[in-house]
């Protein structure tokens, strides 16, 4: 606690972090225990704007934009219309368990304890400093159109042939 | 950035300054397009005349409109999901009012100066989307549901030329903050002469249409409107709304043609500024104070040109078919701006 209310520590991010992580928490609960698919998406939705609020605490502007563009204005859409246009019931389902459900959670407890113990491992006694300004986006746009050009090539050449691969799956004539 | 008044104004002050100004900037326009667009040169575009009973011209109209509204009883279908029914009015409005946040009004008039203002419109504006779609689906109602989800076919295909037509503007600011656009703009000069600075409609004409276009198509003002083809769908997925969300869908719709016409005016026409040479000014430092009162004046004419561009066309034009508007939008719109952006850039590195 003490740590938390250092002088150095920007208390007001801290508070704010902390309850934008439990509506994320209640979001990501309530994904996976809600009756109904489209409540599931909303609750999604929920937690990917989460995401964004807690890029914005970390004065990374680009990123929890191009978050929302990606994730609320694409994927979710996406998702929604897919919803809608194969199974768009009102109210409470019953089906919406598979059989082998109990096998996720020793599955999900294991990833949640291996990327638990690689943070703490790596990062647990390093203290980000406060950033003086939020990061500029040119900056953003040198790094990855220097250093990080040969991935982002190779990033959308594989998202480019994913995409011609689902057009000649999904097309049978 | 208050100091330069001559009043030193405080933090909260400026915080509620900021809040009430961007709820005049939603509202305002939004209701003078309804009086004057919609009610008046509909009317006389039809040969008619329009409200002339409430207030001279029928100028009272609007208000009395929005009294009836407001005591309509709020009706939820039997079936429909409640909460969701209730809520998805709201994302629409919201997301137009996040949208006013970015764009500036003059040199120290803005709400928020985001670095990737561009990016943050396009993103914000894609947000209503999902407010669309489940008013359709929570409604219970199959023509709602079907509106819903021609709207968000056509939203997400009219989406990308709108962000592509974009990056021909950004490409030539070499900015994505919407005031370093607004200063490139009124700094330059077209081969050394500077009369009247460099509004990027001159060079980026093609992805003007195309934004034009994709803005018509994202409000779903015809000739876009099939998601709430009165005719076939009854209003698609407003149908089973009534009284003050029927309302808050109507102010969004209005609003949200008013705010993308002031994003279309900082990205193409030159914004809250006039050309700097007028009065010597080089850099944002030296504008006048006197801006931030000209500023929003400029930026709301600029608007009332492009919003009376926008319903001129909607009130001319007949609907188009599903299939033809996706045609155009992915056949058509998308390879031109794509085009525009390699010639943009192309003529950037070498100029």
């Amino acid at each position: 606690m003490s740590a938390l209310l250092a002088a150095e520590v920007n208390v007001a991010q801290n508070v704010g972090f902390y309850i934008i992580a439990a509506l994320m928490v209640y979001g990501a609960l309530r994904v996976v225990s809600t009756r109904n698919v489209v409540h599931a998406a909303l609750w999604l939705v929920v937690v990917l704007g989460g995401v964004a609020a807690q890029y914005i605490l970390a004065a990374a502007e680009f990123v929890a934009v191009s978050q929302v563009m990606v994730y609320i204005g694409a994927v979710m859409v996406l998702f929604l219309f897919g919803i809608m246009l194969t199974r768009a019931t009102i109210g409470a389902e019953t089906d919406l368990n598979n059989r082998g459900w109990g096998v996720g959670i020793p599955v999900a407890g294991l990833l949640l304890a291996v990327m638990v113990w690689a943070v703490i491992d790596e990062f647990g006694s390093s203290v980000i400093e406060e950033p003086a300004a939020p990061m500029a986006t040119t900056a953003i746009s040198d790094v990855f159109l220097r250093e990080g050009l040969v991935p982002f090539l190779a990033l959308s050449f594989v998202l480019l042939a994913a995409a011609i691969g689902a057009i000649v799956l999904a097309r049978k004539d | 950035m208050i100091q330069q008044f001559a009043v030193e104004i405080p933090y909260w002050g400026q915080s509620l300054l900021r809040v009430v100004g961007g709820l005049v900037a939603v509202l305002l326009p939004a209701g003078t397009i309804v009086y004057l667009f919609l009610f008046k040169m509909m009317s006389f575009m039809q040969s008619r005349l329009g409200p002339m009973e409430a207030g001279p011209f029928g100028s009272m109209q609007l208000f009395a409109e929005v009294g009836k509204w407001l005591q309509k009883e709020d009706i939820i279908p039997e079936n429909a999901d409640a909460r969701i029914y209730k809520i998805a009015p709201i994302i629409v409005l919201v997301s137009t009012f996040l949208l006013v946040v970015v764009i500036p009004f003059g040199p120290d008039a803005w709400f928020t100066n985001f670095s990737a203002g561009v990016f943050y419109a396009l993103a914000i504006g894609s947000v209503s989307v999902i407010g669309i779609l489940v008013a359709g689906w929570s409604s219970a109602n199959k023509y709602s549901l079907l509106g819903g989800l021609r709207a968000a076919g056509q939203l997400i295909a009219y989406e990308l030329p709108m962000v592509l037509a974009v990056v021909g503007v950004v490409i030539q600011a070499g900015s994505m903050n919407l005031q370093d656009i607004v200063m490139a703009q009124n700094t330059g000069e077209i081969f050394g002469w500077s009369g009247i600075g460099f509004p990027f409609v001159l060079t980026q004409f093609v992805g003007f249409l195309i934004f034009m276009i994709a803005v018509q198509a994202e409000l779903t003002q015809a000739p876009f409107d099939m998601p709430i083809a009165e005719s076939e769908l009854v209003s698609g997925y407003m149908t089973e709304y009534s009284g003050f969300r029927f309302l808050m869908f109507f102010i969004g719709e209005f609003a949200t043609a008013g705010v993308f016409a002031l994003i279309a005016s900082v990205l193409f026409l030159g914004g809250w500024g006039i050309p700097f040479s007028w009065f010597g000014w080089e850099s944002i430092d030296q504008v006048d104070n006197w801006m931030n009162i000209a500023g929003p004046l400029i930026m709301f004419t600029k608007m009332m040109v492009l919003t009376g561009i926008i319903m001129w066309v909607r009130f001319s034009y007949p609907r188009f078919r599903e299939d033809q508007l996706q045609r155009f939008a992915w056949k058509a719109l998308i390879p031109l701006s794509l085009a525009n952006i390699a010639v943009t850039a192309i003529v950037k590195v070498v100029v």
